[in-house]
């Protein structure tokens, strides 16, 4: 069943200047337990895009489908942020409580939920994230990893079946990216969250199970990250990079017109091949 | 250097006065207001003194964190020395002009800028020991009747809660642009008041523009949460008056009624 359904979406911001499209006629289905990564240039309008899947932004021509309710229906707008919960890049600006518990028990608190459930839901969702030790501490206190989770956390409370991660790494360190993608795929696997992921890391476009490439507002491919990446002309002609290992083979096959498989694209994969590719002159 | 004002600072912590409810907490805050204020002579200002100390060895707070933090509070209370000093009327001691110096004067300087500091020593505990959240749902909870006259208790306490929240990523916000503007060879050091002042402009203004910002992406996640505003919410932490704020209101109506006696010494 399709979770999220955009039929026709435009979108532009009225007074803008610039008479451009910043959505032009997006048709997308997102079905149920998906793991789906959006991926393109700056300003290409993926945010924008994401800001549609919960109603904050509703399109200007066109519509969007969470469940068969319309985004535009305002007086069902509470239970599809309840649906479709959204977490953003820069964790600072999304924690509101300064108790990690307190923050995660805001949206419960805003839904009216009882004490008692609230309490459960609170403790639920924050050790989903396994964040459990670190439920009494403040959040500046915590790296950005982990405030990244709170975030999750207080989004996951509101139990959600979709979680919309707006560029959630991109103002981590190394380890605290770790740390998230992790949390996202325990997510998408043990606990059937409709998981769309906003990055512009490669190495986490490919995690995930399908992928969706953007350029000025349109989709111009939807397809496994794969079969995405194996495309590689397409991917550079709008600006991105490739996954590390996909990067290497592509060049070794430019540089020295070799017919390598275009497809690889973990670095244990890309590992395995050459270390084949050895033995075999060896 | 921004980080060590601690005034407003919340210290986590699992003693006597951090259990305390916030409500009963603010009003004995202000008996120790009325308590600081009508304490007249040196006895009562040493008992007053003892007093708050002993309520900083409760709390497992140190006081000297909180001497530490009066630094900044210096031009506040010379300025109320100063005002003191020249215009009480009393024995005139020294005079340069029209401005005189009188016993009294010195006095009463004396006796408020220790008045000033105890209020802010003793009125820093309610902060050091009460989780900001809980403060404003304090807040909230006493100002609730008031909204019958169309008090906004609820979205004041959001507010509050909201700015405790930012304080110390702002703080570290500003420290970050102080380094940066010094590396491209800003100077706030050296000067007179008024270059001073100007050579905060620089911070100030990537400041605001982040706050702004920060606002707004804020403002986001809260909608993505479902906040519609004060109407049928539900509390995660709920106040409960316990036998603890009977004891301390006790005994801090006692203080009050020893400073009183002292007061007749």
């Amino acid at each position: 069943m399709n979770i999220i359904s955009a039929q026709n979406v435009f979108f532009n911001y009225e007074n803008s200047d610039k008479n451009i499209d910043i959505l032009n006629n997006i048709n997308l289905n997102i079905e149920q337990g998906e793991f789906v990564s959006i991926l393109g240039h700056n300003g290409c309008g993926k945010s924008t895009l994401a800001k549609h899947l919960n109603g904050i932004l509703s399109p200007t021509k066109g519509d969007v489908f969470i469940k068969n309710i319309s985004t535009k229906d305002i007086e069902k707008s509470l239970y599809i942020k309840q649906l479709v919960g959204m977490v953003f890049q820069n964790p600072d600006n999304q924690l509101v409580a300064t108790i990690v518990e307190e923050d995660v028990a805001f949206a419960l608190e805003n839904l009216g939920v009882p004490l008692e459930d609230m309490k459960k839901r609170v403790d639920k969702a924050i050790e989903t994230v396994g964040m459990s030790d670190y439920k009494k501490h403040g959040v500046h206190q915590l790296s950005g990893g982990q405030k990244q989770r709170v975030a999750i956390a207080g989004i996951l409370a509101m139990n959600p079946e979709c979680i919309v991660l707006d560029e959630p790494t991109a103002m981590l360190d190394p380890s605290g990216r770790k740390e998230v993608m992790k949390t996202i795929i325990d997510l998408n696997n043990n606990h059937k969250k409709t998981i769309i992921l906003i990055t512009h890391y490669m190495e986490e476009a490919v995690l995930s199970k399908r992928v969706i490439l953007m350029d000025k507002g349109k989709i111009i491919s939807d397809n496994s990250p794969r079969d995405t990446f194996s495309n590689i002309e397409l991917i550079k002609s709008i600006g991105l990079d490739l996954p590390q290992a996909t990067e290497l083979i592509y060049n070794l096959n430019k540089k020295h017109s070799l017919n390598f498989p275009n497809n690889i694209l973990f670095e244990d994969e890309c590992v395995e091949f050459l270390f084949n590719l050895l033995k075999k002159e060896l | 250097m921004i980080k060590d004002i601690t005034i407003g600072q919340y210290f986590p912590g699992e003693s006597f006065i951090h259990k305390l409810d916030p409500r009963n907490k603010f009003f004995l805050t202000m008996i120790y207001m009325i308590t600081i204020f009508i304490s007249q002579n040196l006895y009562s200002f040493i008992f007053v003194i003892l007093n708050i100390i002993f309520l900083y060895k409760i709390s497992h707070i140190k006081f000297i964190m909180a001497l530490k933090s009066l630094k900044h509070i210096i031009p506040i209370i010379i300025f109320t020395a100063i005002l003191n000093i020249f215009f009480i009327d009393g024995n005139i001691l020294f005079s340069f002009g029209f401005l005189k110096i009188t016993d009294m004067g010195i006095n009463l300087a004396i006796l408020m800028s220790f008045r000033v500091a105890c209020l802010i020593i003793s009125s820093s505990l309610l902060t050091y020991t009460t989780s900001p959240v809980v403060l404003s749902n304090g807040i909230e909870n006493i100002l609730n009747p008031l909204k019958k006259i169309k008090v906004p208790a609820h979205e004041i306490s959001m507010m509050m809660t909201i700015a405790i929240r930012f304080i110390p990523t702002l703080i570290d916000e500003a420290d970050k642009i102080i380094v940066a503007q010094k590396s491209r060879g800003a100077n706030f050091e050296t000067g007179n008041i008024i270059s001073r002042a100007k050579a905060m402009i620089p911070i100030l203004i990537p400041l605001f523009v982040s706050a702004f910002r920060r606002a707004e992406e804020l403002a986001l996640a809260l909608e993505c949460r479902c906040y519609n505003g004060g109407e049928g919410r539900t509390k995660f932490i709920q106040l409960k008056y316990t036998y603890r704020d009977f004891f301390a209101l006790l005994f801090s109506l006692l203080s009050l009624i020893i400073v009183i006696f002292i007061n007749f010494i």
